[in-house]
């Protein structure tokens, strides 16, 4: 295990502090009021015509498709693996999207139909949704979601230590899950919907990131509020200080609520206006979701054709 | 594992160019020609002469519009007299009918008069759109409510409105200032003869036509277009009984030179010259949204805008970073487009003005920067631009740019910044930006100006009253305050 961080924090009052809960009180604030503004107002930026298309193409570049259910089975898995290689059947010009995100128990079933396809698979873990279980049972979760052939893991962080202020806790969890991922790349779901103020979900940011997280993510989606695009800011904003303070890049996840194509380009506007052109690439940036790309893949075919087309046009799964 | 394998050399390093989403000014009629609007009609000028009004984003003519002179004056007055008998005597409950009725056609026809705003006055249309046309009714709606509660207002007093109000707006908020002038007057009783500001009258004489749809009275409104000439008959004509103006610092006190010892009533909204407080404790990434908003918005063209940036020296250099990264993501460019952020500089004079005060920073050695911009080749532009190693002895510290032009200077302790911050003729707004609420009353408590914005900046609200200290004016515009001006207790 690692040790404490060794990285500069951007601390306006203490100065040598060894504890990470102190230092962490002292990550800066932000105002609710000012990051709601500012959110609403990128999502009133007009994308039309090249622009539109271009941002809804990247947005199925971005997508981890999802399906996260008791119910799941391998036929259902199959079914998802074959619409994340090719959103549109006939159509090359569709990408494909970034991963496919299912439960540990299913990760088998995902990697058989997707290896050599560059659609990756993703694995939720820790005891996903509430991370509510035995530290040791979570990593061994995770080794074994790896070892089935996960490309990428989605824990899930243990939001009750975190609001107990035990945040080293949640720092060394961390630390474990992204040694036992080993090669896989690590995103920290934040279940910001849990987390309570914006303060809150920035400080969770910023430890997540020291922590060692490649990618921070919103939320499970099973839980309300999921994403929003003022909380997304507040990430954004602690991705782009913690670069500028420490020079790592940190990418980010959009996940739970994000249906509709006009959801989906107001992320990339927030992402191109916060962090800039660099983050917008499925190495930096992913929209979780389980019913966007069909919108998408609707709102792409009204673009082209002037036209939309029935439901029945496209598929199902 | 890498995540890169497929999309490594496609996507390295791609920019979201926003397609252009103008918004549509098909809908638009922009007659060629306007008279004045005198006694509820549209009249030919006395004086014959008319003057073009331009579109400064592309220096095209949009209209030609009378100049009022002292013949058009006097009979504006004289229906502004004739109809204050009867509508200072109508019951107030049908006065707020009229003022309602005016707020739902700005309302109605809000799209119309947003597009006109921006192509006279080179404001980015998401500016018209969300703040001046929503707001403008807004006043409307927040006096028509007190039409009939006067009373209520000033308990124990008797209130009686002065008559012929002579009012006189600038360029930057057109109709936003009509409304902030013509609403209290008319629901305080008083009748009124306007002025717009001779390069942005379009939208006075839309609404001319509001009132003529809203069957207000005749005299009730009266709008004279014309340039400082037309402008200062108005103030000094004899029946006027009181002035209003919203302008620059110098013409206020002119007036107010003319109009000492007649006995007329006067209330002026001058220059500015804001401070914006960032405390070593504030959040950083709102903060400079709320210097952008301070400083750019409108660009720059706003009285009360933050343009001295005051910034404790613990925090100066990432505040700075995270401005100038800002600064690079404002798109500068048609202001009918509902992506621009900085629309046209209002006019060739402005612009000049502008440039003159950017180059004395240059020259007096403040240290200049400018994002990667380009200008459009026709209209009047200027890129959003900071000035750092300011001190307190420059031009650009002390004078009014009134353009998107922001010096930042830098303070130790709070009390440095008060000090700061009041060093200055002016006195009308000021920003604290601090996560402590004691420090913001402390604060606000020490600040010699009219408004102080905790974490925000440039926030109006028709119930919130506005003006300003020393020279920035005297008088308030917004809430109860603002009745008084227009009213006589006894």
């Amino acid at each position: 295990m690692r040790g404490l961080p060794r990285m500069r924090l951007q601390v306006a009052t203490a100065l040598s502090l060894s504890h990470l809960g102190s230092l962490l009180r002292g990550v800066r604030s932000v105002d609710e009021v000012g990051a709601d503004e500012r959110a609403a107002s990128l999502a009133k930026r007009s994308i039309k015509k090249a622009s539109k298309l271009w941002a809804l193409d990247m947005a199925i570049q971005c997508m981890d498709l999802t399906t996260l259910e008791g119910s799941d089975t391998s036929g259902k898995v199959t079914a998802l693996c074959a619409k994340a290689i090719r959103p549109k059947p006939g159509d090359a010009t569709i990408p494909s999207v970034a991963a496919v995100c299912v439960y540990p128990a299913r990760v088998f079933d995902a990697h058989s139909h997707l290896s050599g396809s560059g659609v990756h698979v993703a694995s939720v873990a820790t005891a996903f949704p509430s991370g509510q279980s035995f530290a040791g049972i979570k990593v061994a979760e995770v080794r074994e979601a790896v070892a089935a052939g996960a490309d990428e893991v989605d824990m899930v962080m243990d939001r009750g230590a975190f609001l107990a202020g035990d945040y080293q806790a949640v720092y060394d969890e961390i630390v474990a899950v992204k040694d036992a991922c080993g090669t896989a790349h690590l995103k920290v779901i934040l279940e910001t919907g849990e987390l309570g103020t914006y303060d809150a979900i920035r400080r969770a940011s910023i430890l997540a990131m020291a922590a060692g997280a490649d990618f921070i993510k919103t939320s499970t989606g099973k839980i309300q509020p999921a994403a929003t695009l003022p909380v997304s800011l507040v990430m954004m904003e602690s991705i782009r200080d913690f670069r500028r303070e420490t020079g790592r890049v940190v990418g980010f996840k959009a996940a739970g609520g994000i249906r509709t194509a006009k959801q989906a380009i107001a992320y990339l506007v927030l992402l191109y206006e916060t962090l800039g052109a660099e983050w917008m690439t499925p190495e930096r940036f992913r929209l979780g979701a389980s019913t966007l790309l069909n919108d998408v893949l609707m709102q792409i075919e009204k673009e082209r054709t002037g036209a939309y087309q029935s439901g029945d046009y496209f598929t199902i799964d | 594992m890498a995540i890169t394998k497929r999309h490594s050399t496609d996507l390295a390093k791609q920019v979201f160019d926003y397609a252009p989403a103008p918004e549509a000014t098909d809908h638009i009629k922009i007659r060629p020609r306007y008279g004045l609007f005198v006694g509820g009609r549209m009249v030919e000028p006395h004086s014959k002469k008319r003057f073009p009004t331009i579109n400064p984003a592309t220096e095209q003519k949009l209209a030609e519009v009378a100049e009022a002179d002292e013949v058009d004056v006097d009979r504006a007055v004289e229906a502004a007299g004739k109809a204050f008998t009867s509508w200072s005597r109508l019951t107030p409950a049908r006065r707020a009918r009229y003022l309602f009725r005016i707020s739902r056609l700005i309302q109605e026809r809000a799209r119309e008069l947003a597009v006109v705003e921006t192509m006279d006055g080179g404001k980015p249309i998401k500016e018209s759109r969300d703040v001046d046309i929503p707001l403008s009714a807004a006043h409307f709606f927040y006096y028509a409510g007190w039409a009939d509660k006067l009373e209520w207002a000033f308990p124990n007093r008797r209130v009686r409105p002065l008559g012929v109000a002579g009012q006189v707006i600038p360029w930057n908020f057109p109709l936003l200032m009509l409304s902030w002038k013509i609403a209290p007057a008319l629901a305080a009783g008083n009748t009124v003869v306007l002025k717009p500001a001779e390069t942005t009258p379009l939208s006075a004489l839309l609404f001319a036509e509001i009132c003529q749809q809203a069957e207000l009275p005749p005299g009730v409104v009266n709008i004279l277009t014309g340039a400082g000439k037309t402008g200062s008959l108005l103030v000094g004509h004899e029946d006027v009984k009181k002035v209003a103006f919203t302008g620059s610092t110098e013409v206020g006190k002119s007036i107010q030179r003319a109009l000492a010892g007649t006995g007329k009533h006067l209330t002026l909204e001058l220059g500015g010259k804001a401070a914006n407080i960032v405390f070593e404790d504030a959040p950083l990434d709102q903060a400079v949204e709320g210097i952008i908003n301070g400083i750019y918005f409108n660009q720059g063209h706003v009285c009360c805008a933050g343009s001295r940036l005051l910034v404790q020296e613990s925090i100066a250099k990432p505040l700075l970073e995270k401005l100038k990264l800002r600064l690079s993501t404002l798109r500068l460019g048609d202001p009918l487009d509902k992506n621009t952020d900085i629309g046209a500089i209002n006019s060739k004079a402005q612009l000049e003005k502008i440039q003159g005060l950017v180059a004395s920073g240059i020259e007096e050695g403040a240290e200049m920067y400018q994002p990667e911009c380009r200008l459009p080749e026709r209209g009047f532009w200027f890129p959003p631009t900071l000035f750092t190693n300011v001190s307190q002895s420059y031009r650009i510290a002390r004078e009014e740019i009134f353009g998107p032009v922001l010096s930042v200077l830098t303070f130790r302790t709070p009390a440095e910044a008060v000090e700061k911050a009041n060093n200055t003729p002016y006195g009308l707004s000021a920003g604290v930006w601090t996560d402590k609420g004691s420090r913001i009353l402390w604060m606000s408590q020490r600040m010699r100006a009219g408004v102080v914005w905790a974490n925000t900046f440039n926030r109006f609200d028709p119930t919130s009253p506005f003006g300003g200290y020393k020279e920035s004016g005297f008088g308030r515009e917004g809430g109860i305050h603002g009745l008084l001006p227009y009213l006589e207790l006894t």
